[in-house]
C-alpha cells in the first residue's frame, strides 16, 4: 500500500432502472463467465437433451402414435419427431431450474455470499443475476437443440416471427422456473441435497404432460391434471407456434389457450416464488 | 462524519439455540484505532464481527458501527465497513481483476473508479502477474490478499478482519501483518479477531480480551502484562544440584518466591535490567557458573493463561457451536 494515487470513491448515480437490476446484471455477468469458463459442464448440459432427442427420435419413436397423423409407418415415425421436438425443448428449458438450485446452494456454501451480504448492494440481486443468467444459457442450450431437431426432420412450418415467438415463450418458461429452483437452492441445507432436491420435482411434472405422449392417451382421472400442468401448455404452444402436429386434443380451458395459460402460469409461479426466495435469501445466514 | 466512535456496542448477546455465543458483549473503538478482539476459538470473536458487518442479527443488546445502528441502518453501516471473514470471499472462477470489477460495481461506484482502485490494489498487493488468472489458482496467500483488496475497493472508514492470517504461512502471515500496518497507518480504522496472542501484540494498540462471550480484560499490551506482575528473571545453571544453591544466592535480587525446574530458576523481579547485574555479581560470588540469564516480560500467553486459567491455543475441550462451516437458516 505504498503509493495512493486514486482519490476518494466516486459513486454512481441510480440507474432509472433502479439498483436491482443494475445490481442483477452485475451478478449475472459474474455467472455468465463461470459458465464460460467451466465449458466441460457447458458441454454435457448440452449433450443430455441432444441424447433425449436421439433416444426418442430412434428408439421410442415408432411405438409411440399420434393420433390423427401418419398413415404409414414411416410418415407415423416422421410425425412423431415433428411432435416430439417442443417436447423436449419444453422439458430441457424446464430442467434449467436444477442448475439454479445447485448454483444457488454452492454460492450460499462459500464464503462469497458473506461478502455479497455485507455490500450495500439490492438483497434481490444474488437471485435476480441468477435466474437471469440460467435464462440466457437457455439460448444456446436451445440452438443446440433446434440444430439436432432440423438434422433429424423437425421443421418449422408457421414463419420465422411465430418461431421467434415460441422460442421467447420457452426463454419466459426458463426464466420462471429458474425462481423456483432458487426458492428450492435456498431451502436445501448443501449443495449435495440440492443435486438430488434440483431434480426430483421436475421428473414427474414433465411427464405429467403432453411433452413425450398425447393428452388423450393418458387415463380419464389423469387428463386434467396433465391438462392444467403448465409444461403442457407451454409445449402446445410451442407446437402451434411452430406449426407441428399437436394430436387431438380434449377440451380444457388450459389447452384451448395454451400461450395465455402459460404466461399467466409464469406470472403467478414468479408471483409466489420470487418473493418467497428473497425473503428465504434475506433471512439466510451462512455459518 | 460525526464524532462517534467507530464502533460501539453494549450488552450484545447471541444465542444459536441454546448456546450463547455472547454473553453481554460491550466494545468501543474509536476512530483511527486498532483493535484486536482475542479469545480462544469458541470465545465468541467471530460472531461479535458478524453482528457489526450486519451479517447477522444479536439477539440482544444494541450496537452502532460509525454512529449507524447495525440493525435498523445496516446498508448505511455495509456503505462503510469492508469485511474479510476466515475464508477467501472471492469467486473462485472469476479473475482477481474481475472480482474486484465485481465488488465495486456492487458498491455503486463508477466504472472509471473501480478501474484505477483495482490497479491501484492488484499493485499494492502484488497480485499484478496473476491478476488475469481465475482466483482457483492462487495460493493461500493470494487468496487472502485478493479478499483484503476486495474489502478495501471502496475505501472503507472502519476495517473488519476476522482472522486475517489463520491458515497462512509464516511468510505469507508477514506480509499480511505489514499491509494490516500500512492500512492502520494510512488512517483506516481496524478490528481484527485472532487467537495468536503474537499477533494481537504486533497489530494492536488495544486488546480486548473475550472469554465465554464477554470481556474479560482489555488494554495495551503492556498495561495486560503489568496486571499479571512484572518481569521475571530466569537462570540457567549446569545442573539440577547446582539450581537450589543458586537460588539461594540470588535471595536478595529476587521479589519473591523463585520457581526451580531441573537446572532452571525463574523468579520475579522489580527493578528494570540492573537486577540483571546484581544477580551475576550475586552467582559470581558464590562461585557458580551459568549457561544462561535472561529477563523477560511477561508474554500475553501468560496474560491469558492468568485470565482465564488455560491458554489461548486451547482448543481441545471446547464446543464449537458458532463456526460450523454450511448454511444456518432460521
Amino acid at each position: 500500500m505504498s503509493a495512493i494515487t486514486v482519490g476518494r470513491p466516486v459513486a454512481l448515480r441510480r440507474p432509472i432502472y433502479g439498483w436491482a437490476l443494475h445490481d442483477g446484471f452485475v451478478v449475472a455477468r459474474r455467472n455468465l463467465i463461470q459458465t464460460l469458463r467451466v465449458p466441460e459442464l457447458l458441454f454435457f448440459s448440452l449433450v443430455q437433451p441432444v441424447i433425449f432427442v436421439l433416444l426418442f427420435a430412434y428408439v421410442f419413436g415408432g411405438a409411440i402414435p399420434i393420433p390423427g397423423d401418419g398413415a404409414s409407418p414411416a410418415d407415423a415415425a416422421n410425425a412423431y419427431r415433428q411432435y416430439l421436438m417442443p417436447g423436449i425443448f419444453g422439458q430441457t428449458v424446464a430442467f434449467a431450474a436444477a442448475a439454479s438450485t445447485v448454483g444457488l446452494a454452492e454460492d450460499m456454501s462459500r464464503g462469497i455470499i458473506d461478502r455479497f451480504r455485507a455490500l450495500p448492494m439490492s438483497p434481490s440481486a444474488v437471485l435476480l443475476g441468477r435466474t437471469f443468467a440460467d435464462a440466457v444459457r437457455q439460448i444456446l442450450v436451445l440452438a443446440v437443440l433446434s440444430i439436432t431437431g432440423l438434422l433429424v426432420g423437425w421443421r418449422i412450418n408457421n414463419g420465422l416471427f411465430s418461431a421467434l415467438l415460441a422460442y421467447a415463450l420457452l426463454l419466459f418458461f426458463a426464466y420462471t422456473v429458474a425462481w423456483v429452483g432458487a426458492w428450492i437452492g435456498l431451502s436445501v441445507p448443501n449443495p449435495e441435497t440440492a443435486n438430488t432436491a434440483g431434480l426430483a420435482w421436475l421428473f414427474p411434472l414433465t411427464f405429467l404432460s403432453n411433452a413425450f405422449v398425447p393428452i388423450s392417451s393418458m387415463p380419464d382421472w389423469l387428463q386434467p391434471i396433465a391438462a392444467y400442468n403448465p409444461i403442457s401448455t407451454l409445449v402446445l404452444a410451442t407446437r402451434e407456434l411452430f406449426g407441428n402436429p399437436t394430436g387431438i386434443q380434449p377440451h380444457y380451458w388450459s389447452l384451448d389457450h395454451a400461450v395465455l395459460y402459460t404466461l399467466i402460469s409464469c406470472a403467478v409461479l414468479i408471483g409466489i416464488f420470487a418473493p418467497l426466495a428473497v425473503r428465504k435469501y434475506r433471512n439466510a445466514t451462512s455459518r | 462524519m460525526s464524532d462517534k466512535p467507530a464502533v460501539y456496542a453494549e450488552g450484545i448477546t447471541r444465542t444459536f439455540g441454546d448456546v450463547k455465543a455472547l454473553d453481554g458483549m460491550d466494545l468501543v473503538v474509536q476512530r483511527g484505532q486498532v483493535v484486536g478482539l482475542l479469545g480462544p476459538n469458541g470465545a465468541g470473536k467471530t460472531t461479535m464481527v458478524r453482528i457489526l458487518s450486519t451479517l447477522l442479527r444479536p439477539t440482544g443488546g444494541h450496537a452502532e458501527v460509525a454512529g449507524f445502528d447495525v440493525v435498523k441502518e445496516a446498508n448505511q453501516v455495509r456503505r462503510m465497513i469492508g469485511l474479510t471473514g476466515q475464508f477467501a470471499a472471492v469467486d473462485e472462477y472469476l479473475t482477481g481483476r474481475e472480482n474486484l470489477r465485481m465488488f465495486g460495481d456492487l458498491f455503486h461506484l463508477t466504472p472509471a473508479y473501480v478501474k484505477a482502485r483495482s490497479e491501484e490494489l492488484l499493485t499494492s498487493f502484488d497480485l499484478d502477474d496473476a491478476a488475469d488468472r481465475p482466483v482457483r489458482t492462487y495460493s493461500g496467500g493470494m487468496r487472502r490478499r485478493l479478499d483484503l483488496a476486495a474489502s478495501l475497493i471502496a475505501r472503507p472508514e472502519i476495517l473488519f478482519l476476522d482472522e486475517p492470517t489463520t491458515g497462512l504461512d509464516p511468510r505469507s502471515r508477514l506480509g499480511m501483518w505489514q499491509v494490516i500496518n500500512d492500512l492502520v497507518a494510512d488512517g483506516t480504522t481496524v478490528l481484527l479477531t485472532t487467537q495468536y496472542l503474537e499477533e494481537a501484540d504486533q497489530l494492536a494498540q488495544n486488546i480486548v480480551v473475550i472469554d465465554h462471550g464477554h470481556v474479560i480484560a482489555h488494554g495495551t499490551a503492556e498495561q495486560l502484562k503489568d496486571q499479571i506482575g512484572g518481569d521475571r528473571i530466569e537462570v540457567t545453571v549446569h545442573d539440577d544440584a547446582t539450581a537450589e544453591r543458586a537460588a539461594r544466592a540470588m535471595e536478595s535480587v529476587i521479589s519473591g518466591h523463585p520457581l526451580i525446574e531441573g537446572n532452571k530458576i525463574s523468579a520475579p523481579v522489580s527493578g528494570g535490567s540492573m537486577v540483571l547485574v546484581g544477580a551475576i555479581r550475586a552467582l559470581d560470588l558464590a562461585k557458580i557458573e551459568i549457561t544462561d540469564i535472561m529477563l523477560r516480560r511477561p508474554t500475553l500467553d501468560d496474560v491469558f493463561m492468568s485470565l482465564t486459567g488455560h491458554l489461548a491455543e486451547d482448543e481441545t475441550q471446547r464446543p464449537e457451536p458458532t463456526r460450523r462451516r454450511g448454511v444456518r437458516r432460521r
